[in-house]
């Protein structure tokens, strides 16, 4: 059994090689040499401590997005709908930024709690439109994430506008009081890295050593006979998208409050997406998610200087965390899959 | 005799050679490569603003050998969440650039900023107003920053009294991106044009003639965000409107108004941003404002590789003499094939008088939308009016803000 899980846990290796191999081989194809291309990505991504800071600081927002993400995925739901709850989150933060004027060690916590209370809001729609409309998360999250697009649009364009006049870019910088403090000139604020670990901590327990995190799995494993097991369906998933939202709203608040300083046209820009990809890679286990999301952010900040390196289109690191992502979806241990909604009728009884 | 007399003409025009070569051309020769960066806020092969900007580095490239552009696109936070202006500048100044040109009013205030920075490399963020010593935001921008902007609404009076010889019903519409000062300004100037046109050429009564501004809410089209250009264009058509100028970044315009056109109304269009724009429906198109920015460009290399260049904000104006000599001018107006040759007379005058200052629409007396004076009578607009110009004028349909 140990052996086994430790296998498990390697193969996560296996795809990432094989996907570095294509790059390489895509690489030459451009007639870009393999070593001076990963080098340039290792350089943008870690060349100096102001990179680093940088890959860090991306990081931080797609990784709560992504712990998130593992709640509603255990719970066997698709939370595409993340991607708005990151929007919403980030609108909250600002509207208080913009309007309260509280001392800052009240106004921050505020911030972070209405963002995520934004995100939770916007989950548990979707989840009552799943459980009482029978409309599926999928679609009903597509939709509110393009309701919270033209919302941001409608706020920095209208009401929230600066008063120079709207260029579409985003509202007036925020009060100093209402940001983040921040580590020298980076982006990276050291409260928000403890917001990661308390998440993925958090997140960790809950599944781990928690009823309620018993109840997700059996749901997510087969919501028919969790339901004959007295497990409440819709209580179950309201609230295991809530938990996702509000985590991901969070995420949304850290990009307002220290990423930029304002609310920005796209706040977001598929940061959700981006986490859903991470949960995969991932194999849905909350504890490899730092890790992969790490290397997903140090992968997509290293194609910047990739691609001024070589005047390739910058893509490519897209291409290299997608062919990823694809390659577990094709190849991965469907073991580990099998908490995906497709597959969870394979296994009635939980063998863990 | 005859002899001497072949000698003096031989000598002369050897000397006369030698000074052409010595004074015309007078190129700059770089002893060491010189690195450039342009930042793009779209894609360089957009055929609107950002690939514009994208062949002014490429002309650098052919024309002063050894520049080097190095260019990084999309820099938006929709296509590129994980990208930032600062950190983009920091791989160009890393991969040796000494000048970078921020192309987009969108990296205006992270200009500033990344200049800060890097003091020893010149920034020219474009279509900015932070370098300008008379304007709003002077003093902003450190002296490491310079701001290029071509005079556009020039043009944009050429585009306007090209419509307004051209139109039938009277009603010309106007396809707005967003709204702020640039485009503002750029609208009215076309209604500027417009109303003089009317009124010199056509003898008709320019307080008849309808000029429509619809926002669509950004530069191009986001499915869901902004307006649908394509809708907006099909709305002005119903409504009587025979020429549309667009003053979007992308061709709906045209296009839309050379599919009615197959269907044998008569209608036209006048796109906008890049030369070639009239390629989409040549026999509905009355013509092209276009942006240049290979000479500004090359002339900023040039000042800065022989250490010359001073902190300074150009608004560049048009070379008058051939307004599509892509070598000399900032703007430029290109004739589309739709313009009848009658037309064009016209049209030339116009270009004539505004070339020898003859003709400024922006001469008072000139009302804003909402009644408040502007101009007084005679007086002619300077250019921290037409820059900041606050409201649409009396007049123009649409909204202000």
């Amino acid at each position: 059994m140990k052996r086994a899980s430790l296998l498990q846990r390697g193969w996560v290796i296996v795809p990432i090689l094989v996907a570095l191999v294509i790059t390489a081989l895509l690489l030459l194809a451009f007639k870009v040499s393999p070593v001076e291309g990963f080098g340039a990505m290792i350089r943008g991504a870690f060349g100096d401590m102001s990179k680093t800071l940088s890959v860090t600081a991306f990081w931080v927002p797609m990784t709560l997005a992504a712990v998130g993400l593992v709640v509603s995925f255990t719970a066997g739901l698709w939370n595409i709908g993340v991607e708005g709850q990151i929007v919403m989150g980030a609108i909250a933060a600002s509207w208080l930024a913009l309007k309260l004027d509280v001392p800052r060690g009240l106004l921050i916590p505020l911030e972070m709690l209405a963002a995520m209370a934004a995100g939770a809001i916007w989950a548990g729609i979707v989840a009552v439109l799943k459980t009482r409309g029978k409309v599926h998360e999928i679609f009903g999250g597509l939709a509110f994430n393009n309701l919270a697009i033209i919302f941001t649009n409608y706020l920095i364009s209208g009401p929230w506008q600066p008063p120079e006049g709207g260029t579409f870019r985003g509202t007036s910088p925020f009060p100093d009081k209402a940001l983040l403090p921040l580590l020298g000139d980076s982006r990276l604020s050291p409260i928000s890295v403890v917001m990661v670990i308390v998440a993925v901590v958090g997140v960790f327990l809950i599944l781990r050593g928690t009823a309620w995190g018993l109840k997700l799995k059996a749901l997510g494993k087969n919501p028919d006979s969790a339901f004959l097991l007295g497990v409440s369906s819709e209580r179950e998933t309201i609230l295991a998208l809530m938990l996702c939202g509000a985590l991901a709203g969070l995420g949304g608040a850290v990009r307002v409050t220290s990423w930029f300083d304002s609310l920005r046209q796209s706040i977001s820009g598929g940061i959700g997406y981006l986490a859903l990809l991470v949960v995969m890679l991932s194999a849905f286990r909350v504890a490899i998610v730092p890790f992969v999301s790490f290397f997903f952010s140090a992968v997509l900040n290293g194609s910047i200087t990739l691609q001024l390196r070589t005047q390739l289109h910058s893509a490519l690191g897209g291409i290299l965390t997608g062919v990823m992502v694809l390659l577990v979806l094709l190849f991965g241990d469907i073991r580990t899959l099998r908490i995906l909604p497709g597959q969870r009728r394979k296994k009635a009884v939980p063998d863990e | 005799m005859k002899f001497k007399k072949m000698w003096v003409v031989l000598a002369s025009l050897a000397a006369l050679s030698l000074l052409i070569t010595a004074c015309g051309a007078g190129p700059v020769e770089l002893d060491e490569p010189f690195v450039f960066g342009v930042i793009l806020v779209g894609p360089k092969n957009d055929r609107g603003w950002s690939q514009a900007h994208y062949e002014g580095g490429l002309y650098v490239e052919q024309n002063l050998p050894g520049a080097e552009m190095i260019v990084f696109e999309s820099l938006n936070p929709a296509d590129k969440p994980e990208a930032t202006l600062e950190g983009v500048v920091d791989d160009m100044v890393a991969e040796g650039a000494k000048l970078i040109f921020t192309t987009s009013d969108e990296f205006e205030e992270d200009t500033v900023g990344a200049a800060e920075k890097y003091p020893e490399v010149v920034f020219i963020s474009i279509s900015g107003d932070d370098a300008w010593a008379e304007g709003q935001d002077a003093g902003e921008a450190p002296s490491n920053e310079g701001n290029i902007m071509g005079r556009m609404p020039d043009m944009k009076a050429i585009a306007g009294c090209a419509a307004a010889l051209t139109t039938q019903t009277g009603k010309i519409s106007y396809l707005g991106p967003l709204i702020n000062f640039e485009t503002r300004r750029l609208a009215a100037s076309a209604y500027l044009g417009a109303r003089y046109c009317y009124q010199e050429y056509r003898g008709l009564d320019p307080d008849d003639l309808e000029f429509t501004v619809t926002w669509i809410g950004f530069w191009f089209n986001i499915p869901g965000v902004t307006l649908d250009p394509t809708e907006v264009v099909t709305g002005f058509l119903d409504g009587g409107t025979d020429v549309v100028l667009s003053g979007i970044d992308t061709t709906e315009a045209i296009v839309v108004s050379g599919q009615r056109a197959d269907l044998g109304e008569q209608v036209w269009a006048i796109p906008y941003d890049f030369e070639g724009a009239c390629d989409e429906k040549p026999e509905i198109c009355l013509g092209v404002p276009y942006f240049n920015w290979g000479p500004s460009y090359l002339d900023t290399v040039e000042a800065i590789a022989t250490g010359t260049w001073e902190q300074s904000w150009d608004w560049n104006a048009p070379n008058w003499d051939d307004l599509t000599d892509n070598d000399v001018t900032h703007v430029g107006w290109v004739d589309g094939p739709a313009l009848t040759t009658e037309l064009k007379a016209d049209l030339d005058t116009f270009i004539a008088g505004l070339a020898d200052g003859d003709i400024n629409p922006w001469t008072g007396p000139l009302n804003l939308q909402d009644g408040t004076a502007y101009l007084a009578d005679g007086e002619i607009a300077t250019d921290f009016q037409i820059w900041y110009l606050p409201q649409l004028l009396e007049g123009m349909t649409g909204p202000s803000e």
